[in-house]
């Protein structure tokens, strides 16, 4: 699988391991200062509230609704061009932060405010890209 | 608020170049930032070798620079290649010639994106997004204005609008890369980029380069033409939002209305003085974001308020009339600056803004400036 997957692969530091090993686990993780409570995705070397060095992380509850969504008619990558247009959204979490991410699936009905849920995608591997898509009652 | 009043009209523009844009591949940056250079310097009639300050941008290295142009200042700033450095450049030089660290400061800029191909996406700027393909200003912009739609009910026929009159001031401008009129229709059929961002909401990508020449109130007396004040500016940054790169939840609003406030406060002047605004249009909601924040219209009003023509020359408020970065060249924010001067000075011909003594340059970026030029 890995050997056919032609697009960006994430850039895994020390930093972004614990979001990356959360995702393979299909988890969507984001950090918590374990002093304030801050929550935040990408991760910091410091909380950006308190500036406290006690990072940790928080398994959300991969919930959220739609800030905004976009469509790209242009593969900066050439691996993006077989799925051009593809969909980016962003999605405000239940747990406070927004985070960016594809939106997947049906997208009759999307709107600002639209209830989305985390789905996991294993790209390759040895990684799990977290997807969004629209919650349909 | 800061207090900057006492440097209301201290600082004046002397003298403005650009080379002509387009694509130059037989040359760099040192090449057309010296034309630029030399433009300015035959514009305000000075000798090269007064200018003690060099301020230079999206240029490699500023000792090259110099010793190119033959001068060894006193006082040298570097800006990164940013599209938002422009308002911050002339922000600081005048700063530095009103503490005396310079006389003459000479402000250059140049582009050479078009012979380098540059795509502004993909690997040239890794993010944290590259996994989902989140990348590049454009697609930050599509984002934005999504946003806008949904809350405000903004329509894509009214972006257009942006783009149409901007065209059309292009179309009065003999060195505009992009001068052939346009239409709502063309907007709305263009090819989508990054939907709901077409084609003509984009800015060009073309090669060029640009200088200004600043001094002092007293020294600009010498100048060959008459000078255009410095009169108000104002500023204010957004990075704590920054792992979205050229986003902003609320559309950089609290930030344009505080750099705006500042600026027309420090000018004393208020938006009915107002004759032109020079507003940074990398994308082309940009400009309805700046409107807002500016407050020439409510926030979540300024597709209305562009309806009808009000951004075109005969319009309720005249902006970007060279062309903007969306057709006349995309010199980032440093053109639009130089157009502010040639309007004040009354150079513009066929584009010009009758009787124009206030304009209003505003760069809606996670550095956002606002800049107020009268006549000097």
């Amino acid at each position: 699988m890995s050997n056919e997957y032609t697009k960006p692969l994430p850039k895994v530091t020390a930093l972004t391991k614990p979001f990356w090993d959360g995702a393979k686990a299909r988890q969507l993780r984001i950090q918590l200062c374990r002093d304030c409570g801050d929550l935040r995705f990408p991760p910091s070397p410091v909380c950006p509230r308190c500036l406290s060095d006690n990072q940790g992380w928080r398994v959300t509850s991969g919930r959220g609704t739609l800030e905004s969504w976009i469509e790209f008619h242009r593969a900066y990558w050439p691996g993006f061009a077989p799925e051009l247009p593809y969909r980016v959204c962003l999605v405000r979490l239940y747990e406070g932060p927004v985070f960016v991410s594809n939106l997947v699936g049906d997208v009759e009905g999307a709107k600002l405010g639209a209830e989305v849920r985390a789905l996991f995608n294993e790209i390759t591997d040895e990684f799990t890209l977290p997807k969004f898509e629209l919650v349909r009652d | 608020m800061h207090d900057l009043a006492h440097l209301k009209d201290q600082i004046a523009v002397i003298g403005v170049g650009n080379t002509r844009y387009g694509s130059f591949p037989d040359t760099d940056e040192y090449g057309l930032a010296a034309q630029a250079f030399r433009n300015a310097v035959n514009d305000c009639g000075i000798s090269k070798n007064v200018i003690d300050g060099l301020l230079v941008c999206r240029i490699p290295y500023y000792a090259r620079m110099g010793e190119v142009l033959g001068i060894d200042p006193r006082w040298t700033l570097t800006l990164p290649p940013h599209g938002r450095m422009s308002g911050m450049g002339l922000i600081e030089a005048a700063l530095a010639l009103s503490t005396g660290q310079a006389k003459y400061v000479a402000l250059m800029y140049a582009n050479i994106g078009r012979s380098r191909r540059v795509n502004y996406g993909g690997d040239e700027n890794p993010s944290t997004w590259d996994p989902w393909g989140f990348t590049s200003p454009g697609a930050a912009h599509a984002m934005m204005f999504r946003r806008h739609m949904e809350k405000y009910g903004t329509t894509t026929r009214q972006l257009a609008e942006v783009s149409v009159a901007v065209r059309y001031h292009a179309t009065l401008n003999p060195d505009a890369v992009m001068r052939n009129p346009i239409t709502i229709e063309d907007h709305e059929s263009a090819r989508f980029i990054t939907a709901p961002l077409r084609l003509l909401d984009y800015c060009l990508i073309n090669d060029g380069a640009v200088c200004l020449i600043l001094t002092t109130k007293d020294r600009a007396k010498d100048a060959a033409k008459r000078p255009v004040m410095i009169s108000g500016f104002g500023g204010r940054e957004s990075y704590t939002q920054s792992a979205i790169s050229n986003f902003d939840m609320d559309f950089w609003y609290p930030a344009i209305k505080q750099a705006g406030e500042e600026s027309r406060a420090m000018a004393g002047v208020s938006h009915s003085d107002i004759d032109a605004l020079m507003c940074y249009d990398n994308f082309s909601p940009t400009v309805l974001f700046s409107l807002e924040g500016l407050g020439f219209c409510p926030q979540g009003e300024s597709g209305r308020y562009v309806e009808g023509g009000t951004l075109q020359l005969g319009g309720a408020l005249p902006t970007n009339t060279d062309g903007g970065h969306l057709s006349n060249s995309y010199m980032q924010g440093w053109a639009l600056n130089v157009e502010a001067v040639r309007q004040l000075r009354g150079e513009c011909g066929a584009r010009q803004v009758p009787d124009c003594k206030v304009v209003q340059y505003v760069q809606s970026t996670p550095c956002t400036r606002s800049i107020i030029y009268t006549r000097g």
